[in-house]
Order: C-alpha cells, then structure tokens, then sequence
C-alpha cells in the first residue's frame, strides 16, 4: 500500500513538471513556463540567426533586480536587431503566484520570463556552462557561431558592449 | 645577456603575478590560512584554538540569502553530526554590511540565537579571509583535513545536491566528504556547485 501511495506522488511530481502556471485576472494573462533543466536547454541552444541574451536571476537576488532594467532596455532597444532576451528565474516554485508574477506585473516585465525548477543544480550548472560556479546574476549569450558566458552583473553600456560583438 | 635574464625573470613575474590574480582562492589540495575573526559572542576565534580538531567543515553563509537560510537547519545537523568526530562546522559572514545591512554583526548575533548555532558564527570584518579561500558565494564550502603540513583543502562546494528541498536530497555532499575524511579513504565529489548569493562587496 506504502509503495502505490509513493508511485502516486511521484507520478504527480513528474505530472506537474511543464505546467504553465496562471494568474490574475483575464485581461493580464500573464503565464510562465515552469521548466526542467532538460526541457529547458534548447532555449540555450538554439541554431539560427538571431542572438540570444539568456539572464539567470531571481526576485530573492538583489543585484539581479538592479541589473533588470539593463536587459529590458536592451529587449527593447534590440529586438529589430534579431537580438532575444530571455529571462530565466531560479525564483522557488512556492514562490510563484506570491512573489515572481506579482514581480513580473509590477515592473511590467516584457522579455520572456522562465521558471527553471530542478533541484538537481550540480548538475546542471555545469552544463549551462563548465566555468559557472553558481552564482547569480548570471548572463550567456550565444549565436550560432559564438558563445560567452558571464558570472557578472552588467550595466546597459557594459550590455551593450558584449552584445554587439555578437553583431558585427 | 643579462638583460636578457632580466626581461626573462620580469616575464615570468608577471606572468605569475597574472595567474595568482586570475586563479584567486584555493583549489582541492591547498593549504588554507587560519584566521582570527570576531564570533557573536564576542570573542575572536582562530582554527588554531581548536586542539583536537582533526579538520573543519567552513561555510561561508549569511543572515540574507534565501539558500542560505534554507540551509542554516542542515548546517546545525552537520555540525551537531560530526563536531564529535572532530570536523566542527566553522561559519563566516563574509558580506560587507554597507552593502547588504541584513549581514550586519548585530544582526548576526540575532540569527545566530534565534536558530540557536551550535557552531562560531563568525565575522570577516573587512572582507579580507573570504577572497583567500576563493568562495564567490553564499552558502559555500570548505572542507579542511588537518595534517602536519597545514590545513588542506579537501572538498569545495555545495552542501548536499537539493537546496531547494530537504527532503529529495540524495548525496550530501559535505557528510560523503568528512565520512571518507574519518574512514582515510578517497572523497568520491571533491567539488560540486549549487546556486548561491554573491559576496555582497
């Protein structure tokens, strides 16, 4: 009896893995992504033409709030140019409908918004890249023909700066 | 010739001097300094007032960050675990309180006995320990084995492969670590990482 009651709960674990969490009222529709980290990775290597920013933040981290704005202007700013800013937070699933949506609709956040939720970060971090040690804000940017990893906080000039070499 | 000796000596200082900058903090196999930091009872306390220490589980953590917290409760466990056996847990706040107010000692006190710490909750005032060992975050781990030579650093890293929940922790990390310490066999993860806070600066 013990065992089907645990084969149960895993199965809803496993269930409630991509689901879509949604919230608010009908007119905001605001959804996020829930994601593992392997159903997360193609969006860390897609093969086309466009340049993607990819920040890993969470509304628990300060520094990744105050560098925000950089990357909102930089979507913004660059999405005529074939330049994607995706915005991954590691913010924790509890903390969803509390915290991160609430967050996202009072700063009016445009860029894509993704809740990684794997538990397993030894793992992962890693393979998002060989030199991150796991702190956060951490930025990747990568086209098809270039790739570069940042454990930094950045300022819109600095941004700038890295994202162009991605475009000449 | 000599000029050229010369220029070769300045080449390779500076190339040193480029490495020691880049690769700043231990890696496994280094020998840590010791430190003299200010705990929340007010005493300083160094790793050489520990005599029958055979080595010391070191976590940088802080009052603020969330996986911090998340971890102050295993922290306890492992110090209550393996203070015992010889491998105390030594913690230190390496966050400058002007920028991040939550870390301040004062406030440190007040964690410390509100969760009640059974280990020195302890105070890198003026930030100058934490960039010798070369941890970039909160919470993060040293490991150090004592042996004749000094104190080795013997794992970095993560404290268990779950931060985020307790309950679906499946290596802890740290006890695999101190375990292959006691037993003298080889540590199977010497280095693993999580997510964590930066060092406030």
């Amino acid at each position: 009896m013990k065992n089907i009651v645990f084969y149960l709960l895993v199965l809803l674990l496993v269930s409630c893995k991509n689901e879509t969490t949604k919230v608010g009222s009908k007119e905001s529709n605001l959804t996020i992504k829930t994601l593992n980290f392997e159903q997360l990775e193609p969006y860390l290597h897609r093969n086309d033409d466009k340049t993607y920013v990819v920040n890993f933040w969470a509304t628990w981290c300060k520094p990744c709030v105050e560098e925000l704005s950089a990357f909102e202007k930089l979507y913004d700013n660059y999405k005529d140019k074939d330049v994607e800013v995706l915005l991954v937070s590691l913010d924790f699933k509890k903390d969803v409908e509390t915290r991160l949506m609430p967050f996202i609709k009072k700063h009016d956040l445009q860029p894509e918004v993704i809740l990684l939720d794997d538990v397993k970060e030894n793992v992962w971090i890693p393979k998002v890249d060989e030199t991150w040690s796991g702190v956060i804000p951490a930025t990747l940017i990568y086209n098809k023909e270039k790739r570069s990893f940042y454990e930094q906080s950045f300022n819109y000039e600095q941004l700038i700066n890295e994202v162009q070499q991605f475009l000449n | 010739m000599k000029t050229i000796k010369a220029l070769g000596i300045v080449i390779a200082t500076i190339v040193l001097s480029a490495f020691t900058m880049v690769g700043d903090g231990y890696k496994v196999g280094d020998y840590a300094t010791d430190f003299k930091l200010k705990n929340v009872d007010g005493k300083m306390v160094s790793l050489a007032d520990f005599d029958s220490a055979k080595g010391f589980i070191v976590v940088f953590t802080c009052n603020s960050c969330p996986y911090s917290k998340m971890y102050e409760d295993r922290i306890i466990a492992l110090d209550k675990k393996y203070k015992s056996k010889g491998f105390p847990v030594v913690a230190i706040n390496p966050n400058d309180p002007n920028a991040s107010p939550k870390d301040s000692y004062d406030l440190m006190i007040k964690r410390a006995d509100d969760k009640g710490f059974t280990f020195p909750y302890l105070f890198d005032d003026g930030q100058e320990i934490y960039p010798q060992y070369g941890a970039t975050k909160t919470p993060h781990v040293f490991i150090l084995d004592k042996e004749k030579k000094g104190l080795r650093v013997a794992y970095i890293g993560a404290i268990d492969d779950s931060a985020r929940d307790a309950s679906s922790v499946g290596i802890k990390y740290v006890e695999e670590a101190v375990e292959a310490l006691i037993d003298g066999k080889d540590i199977p993860n010497t280095s693993t990482r999580a997510i964590g806070c930066t060092i406030k600066k």
